[in-house]
């Protein structure tokens, strides 16, 4: 029946709503944290220091605003669709330059969308913010399923693929017929799937996050300093940098226990991600000095919409699609990536992925740089900056556009 | 000055006793839960199902007696002492016959002495005299009633250290050594550094993978010829580490502050953790007629966890090891051991080596026996069993 198929496919417009009770209860649980012992060493060797998760703690409940993360998510327009079963969340923000490039851009872990905020108006409106009315992009910012306020599957079979065929469907019933696709982390995975699937309409891909190295080095280039450096780095991540990796992708419900009823728990598991990111969110609460936009206020909004969509857990699980993916397809090779693809390297990131090996995963490399600041969550860090990054990697394929 | 040094080898007697509002506060919290959504999956293969842990929670809330628990270990001779500069809690069970041969057990993760509790009686007081021994359960460091470490350092040398320092405090001149888990861990630290006193050891999570089995498990080389027996061992671990039961080991090797936050914070958390153990995972509690466990046992052990606030600090042992297997010949050194050894296989443990590996293992083998009865946490599940393999293994060194 047409009703039915009507309500599968419609958007509906979407607001956050946090009630009071769970706000005071989020704050009586941090109040009455039971704390362990501080850690033997001086370094984060051995997880988040406990000086660091009490100043978190201290300012969560002192001088942080909960009511932020429903203000800024409602400032701007969030919508839901049903797509394969499940309810997604996203953001979509229009430029108002009619000839703006649609780009839809997908958050990591432990991120969401509000990682993804600050660069809302560098890129749709990227004349207030230094660039040129050719430079536009008409935003969507989806929640993978699991994440924030998207809905958590109840069956197994999410993993980035079919993330990957929802977002080609969520773009297709917004009416974009020609778009572009961006990922770091997770979202790279995401991206990275959405490109070999190169679904009609899907112009290129822009990442962050070289996803094909951290899963395998073998067959990359390791003879200039450059290489072998970057070889060291993911060794160095796979070796002592792996455990929420591993965690997640073998037991997500058995972490997820302590990560729903414990706020101090999801907070220090979430900022145990990267070396880089972990000492920058560290000064943050240690000695009051953030780097770019990974400040106290956006740390804790990120946490605070983890810790109210109860989503510890389903967001844990993705990770366990992704290893169970990965064993389901091991003797397969992937189909390769044939439309463009643009990467910036981040230097703060866990590996400075040189363009050798960028190169060596993707056939048709259209643009690389390698930024001057940044790093895991770059475009958290540094909204602008890489938003430029954006511009510059997309630009080519905007031929034939009107601006 | 000689006050400080009687101070320091002083050997004090110890009573538990957990303050009310600590287990009231326990109580409160778990009645507090915010549980996750059900696992997507119908097995443990996401990790402790919800229905099961909620089953166990709901009960520790209720009805299970943390005092009846608190009562069972001041039944028994509780002792404290200083060694190395931290207090070492430990149960001294002498047997009635004087020229019992002093054994010291060592409990694992996430077990404690109460896993040993139920082997005490059959050890001192045999049906045979000639069998007795005299009883040394000692918690390791940042365990239960023993002192937390607040420097890096204790690793199993140092608590192997330790360990004959206690016997020999103790009077015990001559010893025997025995464990499990991290006991067999520092059992066969022990054996390797062979203090004068010690006699011979007995484990039951033997080190007894061969070097080229592990890089064939590890990937980096070719699976070696085996008979039968071997590679259905090797089948069984290979497909173990695929099914991720070693994450906890490799998180808690890398992290044991950030997994120690959630597992210190939430008690639902701290029992999830524990369930992710193989040895813990298959317990029913009573649904299985064969499989004897109740849930009041398996809640003494992670209360005890709990309401010392040791959960993060017993996980630092796992960072201290540094990621060696245990079950591994090369990474536990095991043929540097040039005292007499025995070992016991029980067939209910995840883990089953055949005898050919054990005996390229250990040099020094003395006793090798398979019983059929009895998992990872032999001495708790199979107390009489358990004790039958200790006697056996021990009487050629009496």
């Amino acid at each position: 029946m047409s009703s039915s198929v009507d309500t599968a496919t419609e958007i509906r417009a979407f607001r956050v709503e946090i009630p009071e009770e769970q706000i005071d209860d989020l704050r009586g649980r941090i109040g009455a944290t039971r704390w362990p012992s501080k850690e033997l060493v001086d370094d984060r060797s051995q997880g988040v220091q406990l000086a660091t998760l009490k100043a978190l703690a201290d300012y969560w409940t002192g001088d942080y605003d909960f009511g932020r993360v429903a203000e800024r998510l409602n400032a701007v327009p969030q919508f839901t669709t049903e797509i394969d079963g499940v309810e997604i969340h996203f953001i979509h923000v229009r430029s108002q330059h009619e000839g703006a490039l649609p780009l839809i851009m997908t958050h990591g872990w432990p991120g969401s969308v509000i990682e993804l905020l600050e660069t809302v108006g560098p890129l749709t409106d990227p004349t207030s913010h230094g660039g040129r009315p050719e430079d536009a992009f008409h935003l969507v910012l989806p929640s993978i399923p699991g994440y924030g306020y998207s809905g958590e599957p109840t069956e197994i079979g999410w993993y980035s693929g079919r993330v990957a065929q929802a977002w080609a469907e969520l773009m297709q019933r917004l009416g974009y017929t020609r778009y572009v696709a961006q990922g770091g982390d997770q979202g790279a995975a995401v991206t990275d799937d959405m490109a070999r699937q190169a679904p009609e309409g899907l112009l290129g891909v822009h990442l962050n996050l070289l996803r094909t190295a951290l899963g395998s080095t073998a067959g990359l280039p390791t003879a200039s300093e450059q290489e072998r450096a970057a070889l060291e780095a993911v060794t160095t991540f796979r070796t002592s940098g792996f455990g929420y990796f591993l965690e997640q992708s073998t037991r997500p419900q058995t972490i997820g226990y302590a990560l729903l009823d414990s706020p101090v728990a999801l907070a220090g598991w979430m900022i145990d991600h990267d070396t880089d990111s972990y000492y920058k969110i560290s000064r943050a609460f240690v000695d009051g000095q953030p780097v770019g936009g990974l400040t106290r206020d956006h740390i804790l909004d990120n946490i605070t919409l983890y810790w109210l969509t109860a989503t510890g857990a389903s967001a844990a699980r993705s990770y366990w699609e992704g290893g169970r993916a990965a064993a389901l397809a091991a003797s397969q090779t992937p189909p390769a990536v044939t439309i463009p693809v643009g990467f910036t390297t981040f230097p703060g990131e866990i590996f400075r992925a040189p363009r050798s090996w960028v190169e060596k995963s993707y056939p048709n490399v259209v643009y690389f740089n390698e930024a001057e600041r940044g790093g895991h969550f770059a475009a958290w860090e540094e909204p602008e900056l890489f938003s430029t990054e954006l511009r510059a990697a997309f630009g080519s394929l905007r031929n034939g556009r009107s601006t | 000055m000689s006050t400080t040094v009687e101070t320091t080898t002083e050997i004090r007697p110890f009573h538990a006793e957990i303050p009310q509002q600590e287990v009231d506060d326990l109580r409160r919290r778990l009645a507090a839960t915010r549980w996750p959504d059900k696992e997507t999956v119908g097995d443990a293969s996401q990790g402790v199902p919800l229905a099961k842990l909620k089953g166990l929670v709901d009960y520790w809330a209720t009805d299970y007696d943390w005092r009846k628990a608190e009562a069972k270990l001041n039944a028994l001779p509780q002792f404290v002492t200083e060694i190395d500069g931290l207090d070492i809690h430990f149960i001294h069970a002498r047997s009635s016959h004087d020229d019992a041969l002093p054994v010291i057990i060592t409990h694992g993760w996430p077990g404690s002495v109460f896993e040993l509790l139920k082997i005490i009686e059959p050890l001192t007081e045999p049906a045979d005299g000639a069998d007795a021994f005299h009883v040394v359960i000692p918690s390791l460091p940042g365990y239960g009633f023993s002192g937390r470490p607040e420097a890096p350092g204790w690793n199993p040398d140092r608590i192997a250290r330790a360990w004959d320092a206690l016997m020999q405090r103790l009077g015990h001149g001559e010893y025997v050594a025995q464990g499990g888990d991290w006991g067999a861990v520092i059992t066969e630290t022990m054996g390797r550094q062979a203090p004068e006193g010690l006699r011979g050891i007995h484990v039951n999570l033997p080190a007894s993978v061969p070097a080229d089995v592990e890089a064939a498990l590890a990937g980096s080389g070719p699976v070696p010829e085996m008979t039968d027996e071997e590679r259905a061992v090797f089948d069984g671990l290979a497909a173990s580490r695929k099914s991720g039961f070693l994450g906890y080991f490799v998180a808690l090797t890398a992290r044991p502050q950030a997994v120690g936050y959630g597992v210190t914070d939430s008690p639902a958390g701290l029992a999830a953790l524990f369930f992710w153990h193989p040895g813990f995972a298959t317990w029913s509690f009573g649904a299985d007629p064969n499989d004897p466990k109740s849930k009041d046992e398996v809640l003494d052990d992670i209360s005890l966890y709990w309401l010392t606030n040791t959960a993060a600090s017993s996980g630092r042992l796992y960072w201290e090891h540094g990621g060696a297997f245990p079950t591994s010949a090369t990474a536990m050194k095991v043929a540097e051991i040039t005292i007499p050894v025995g070992v016991t296989v029980f067939e209910e443990d995840s883990f089953r080596p055949p005898e050919s590996w054990t005996r390229r293992a250990y040099p020094t083998l003395t006793y090798f026996n398979k019983v059929e009865r009895g998992g990872h946490f032999a001495a708790w599940e199979q107390p009489d069993l358990f004790s039958a393999e200790v006697r056996a293994a021990f009487r050629s060194l009496r």
